[in-house]
């Protein structure tokens, strides 16, 4: 054989997105009205990056006031924006959605550097997703009529919107977008950590040349929010976040006229049968908990596996895990970046040593942590029982639950013994199997085979302390029609 | 994990003999493929683009130009083959770059068996292996005997390495204790003189479950290689097939501790493309594979792509098809 000069060790060069082609300002100010302003009070805070905790930008903090000249504003723009015929109002969406594609590098670059995930997720997931929602809903606005609401469904109002630092951009789109296409206008809340993606969006509007007052971006922090949900003016309040929040801002709203959607926590069964495609099913299983390091919603945190092949499932898993990448989340060869902040590092280190000390077992591949930023490997943890706090709460981080079933009716009892009710897997290659096993199962997406597939064409929402309402799809639209 | 020991020698037939009831009838073979996980093709395809977004720069590029250069069967396999021409293509696959001496062989060559004769002179002396396709290739529609003397007949002339065509026929109509015993006939013909590698003809087989049952068939006959295809139907080395087939060498392994190797074949041109065939060797089976002893490209025009990107990483510049030899 030709001997190879060089060592036998295939190590991937370090691979950076370049950061120049985002240009983040020093400060900004609240998008109301068409136009960048100060908060009332000038009160600013900071957003850093969470993977090398480097300050990005200075961000207003938006007072109860700004919250009320936002409203207003939106208020104002309603009157005109509702009336436009669907074709028109179209016209801006499909405008957005083409500059959102153009753009969309810089647009991951940003996401990546002020959320913390992977460029290759942004780029790949997030930025077409965004895109691919206002193409979506671009193409219902002039067809309204024909949702099956009957002739001429009117829009709602001014809807309130407060989105989490998850996916920052791509639960903007799902907010605005079927929000615009139905003729309402918006104020919309970021989350506190990751404001710096919907104040870009803010650009994108005044470039494609939207009315003032349509979209109205407001940024702050919890306080703001409340503020939002609270004020008189608001006819739609939009939520996605913590059940715990989610019940206050139902608290709010009740004994109002605010038509509410509530998109809120999960505890995902991802169940797999002896049957599986296997190499698929760890395949599957890595996306459900470890996209995005699992601060995702619907994340597959709790594995349900067939005792009689456990063993061999984990031990796959296990190896496929020693080979995902940590680190530089512009790096384009990175799987795993950092957490978001260090309050939600500080919430799974709590339940992960939870685990250990309730009697789970605790894995993780060896690998090196960067010294600054918010971080944590990617677990697992096998001998968890439903009896543990890691079985039912949310950790939203990249930590996985293994439990095991031995019959089809054990597996959806277990699945389906949960507050929550997202999302859940089933891999078989046995499709009466599946169709059996999806129809019992109590939650809103349920994925077939695959995991953590997202489409602007399917609805999406929760069962039970999940939330309610519809987002995405023709469903998506009635949270946004007085029907 | 038991210790691995190359597919070629006793150890591996002392440990085959383990599987023994696999292959012990007919039924016990279809139940035992059968029994194999099945395969979903959109979860497949996905791992495999996936894989394909790696961004593989500077060193890792210049180790991995080196490497896939290293590996590859530089391939010629015409009715219209001559011994000029062979001789062109020995003499390259020994010098690839006459510019930069520097630059690493080809594994190999692969030619028809009456050409083994000519190639074998140009590569005396150099560790360039020649291999020889046979058993009636591409169709392999053709008598047992005929097969093995084919095979012979390359052996006799010199041929370091056999590559043979499974009998698809077989396999489709659901005769997969044929197919194993027939790779086992050419094995037996190869003995300890020639590794051998059998080809699926994977666009034939068609369905990803087809493939990782070939694959077991191949691995359970002795195969020292598997290799996904002739190079002369539609469809041949895929992202897809070849990490299926990687997946199967690494159970295989895991299950036996034999070690098999792999050869995607046909229609990869490109560094582009040869490089994330690297990446799913590195990222499904590691660095045991990672060399040409263990993984192979049936590959002509690869060749000379891989050295115009090689010359633009030394030189900053690129140069162009003039400044590679054709052959």
């Amino acid at each position: 054989m030709a001997d190879m000069a060089s060592p036998k060790a295939f190590a991937y060069a370090p691979a950076p997105e370049s950061r120049a082609v985002v240009d983040i300002a020093p400060s900004y100010g609240l998008f109301i009205d068409g136009e960048f302003a100060e908060a009332t009070g000038g009160k600013v805070f900071k957003t850093i990056s969470p993977s090398t905790e480097e300050v990005l930008s200075e961000v207003a903090q938006g007072s109860a006031e700004d919250v009320d000249r936002a409203v207003k504003a939106a208020r104002k723009a309603f009157e005109k924006w509702s009336a436009l015929p669907g074709a028109e109002r179209a016209k801006y969406l499909f405008r957005i959605a083409r500059i959102i594609q153009e753009r969309s590098r810089e647009l991951a670059v940003l996401e990546t550097l002020d959320n913390g995930k992977p460029i290759k997720e942004t780029r790949d997931a997030d930025l077409p997703l965004v895109a691919a929602h206002f193409f979506y809903y671009a193409g219902w606005a002039d067809k309204l009529d024909h949702a099956g609401y009957g002739a001429n469904p009117r829009p709602l109002g001014v809807a309130g919107q407060v989105i989490p630092w998850n996916f920052p951009l791509l639960m903007l789109a799902w907010k605005i977008a079927p929000a615009l296409a139905t003729g309402n206008t918006v104020v919309l809340k970021p989350a506190e950590t990751t404001p710096l993606s919907a104040l870009f969006f803010a650009d994108i509007c005044r470039q494609a040349g939207l009315p003032k007052g349509v979209v109205n971006i407001v940024t702050g922090d919890g306080t703001t929010g409340a503020a939002l949900v609270a004020h008189e003016g608001v006819n739609k309040v939009a939520f996605t976040g913590s059940t715990a929040v989610g019940k206050a801002i139902a608290r709010t709203v009740a004994g109002t006229d605010k038509k509410l959607t509530l998109e809120l926590g999960g505890k995902g069964a991802n169940i797999v049968f002896d049957d599986a495609p296997i190499d698929q099913a760890v395949e599957g299983i890595v996306n459900g908990i470890f996209f995005n390091q699992g601060q995702v919603c619907c994340a597959g945190s709790r594995l349900l596996v067939q005792e009689s092949i456990q063993d061999e499932l984990l031990d796959a898993l296990k190896r496929r895990l020693s080979t995902l990448r940590l680190g530089d989340p512009l790096d384009k060869n990175t799987d795993i970046g950092a957490i978001n902040s260090a309050e939600q590092l500080a919430r799974i280190t709590e339940l992960a040593d939870s685990g250990e000390a309730e009697g789970a077992e605790r894995w993780a591949p060896a690998c090196d942590l960067p010294e600054n930023g918010f971080w944590f490997r990617p677990t697992l943890f096998t001998g968890v029982t439903q009896a543990h706090r890691i079985a039912r709460e949310e950790i939203f981080g990249p930590v996985l639950s293994v439990l095991s079933f031995r019959t089809p009716g054990e597996a959806v009892a277990k699945a389906n013994n949960s507050q929550y009710g997202l999302s859940a897997g089933i891999w078989t290659e046995k499709g009466s199997r599946m169709l059996a096993v999806a129809s019992k199962l109590r939650a809103g997406v349920i994925w077939a085979n695959t995991f953590n597939k997202f489409d602007p064409t399917s609805p999406f929402g929760g069962f039970k302390e999940s939330g309610f309402g519809r987002e995405g799809g023709r469903h998506g639209l009635e949270a946004y029609l007085d029907v | 994990m038991p210790t691995t020991v190359p597919a070629h020698g006793n150890d591996a037939a002392g440990r085959l003999k383990e599987l023994a009831d696999a292959t012990a009838s007919d039924s016990a073979l279809r139940r035992f493929l059968h029994g194999l996980p099945g395969v979903d093709a959109v979860g497949l395809e996905a791992r495999a683009a996936s894989l394909g977004t790696r961004s593989i720069k500077t060193t890792a590029k210049a180790y991995a130009i080196d490497l896939a250069i290293s590996m590859i069967d530089l391939t010629t396999l015409e009715g219209a083959d001559t011994p000029g021409k062979v001789r062109a293509l020995a003499a390259k696959a020994a010098n690839p770059d006459p510019t930069d001496r520097t630059t690493p062989r080809t594994a190999a060559v692969c030619v028809y068996p009456d050409m083994v004769a000519t190639a074998k002179a140009v590569l005396a002396g150099t560790d360039v292996k020649v291999a020889s396709v046979a058993t009636a290739f591409p169709a392999g529609r053709a008598a047992l005997p005929v097969k093995l003397a084919d095979t012979r007949d390359a052996i006799e002339a010199g041929a370091d390495e056999i590559d043979m065509v499974i009998d698809r026929g077989a396999f489709l109509a659901g005769r997969y204790m044929d197919v194993l015993e027939e790779i086992r006939a050419v094995k037996a013909e190869c003995g300890d003189k020639a590794r051998l590698k059998v080809i699926f003809e994977t666009g034939e087989l068609s369905t990803y479950d087809n493939i990782r049952r070939a694959s077991w068939i191949g691995m359970l006959a002795g195969a020292d290689f598997i290799k996904t295809s002739t190079g002369k139907v539609a469809v041949n080395a895929t992202p897809a097939n070849t990490l299926l087939m990687l997946e199967a060498v690494r159970d295989f392994r895991a299950l036996t501790g034999v070690q098999v190797g792999v050869k995607p074949a046909g229609g990869i041109r490109t560094t582009k493309d040869a490089i994330k065939f690297l990446v799913l060797v590195n990222e499904t089976v590691g660095e045991d594979w990672l060399d040409n002893t263990w993984f192979r490209f049936g590959a002509s025009s690869l060749l000379n792509d891989l050295l115009m990107q090689r010359q633009k990483l030394s030189t900053g510049r690129y140069s162009g098809p003039d400044y590679v030899t054709v052959d």
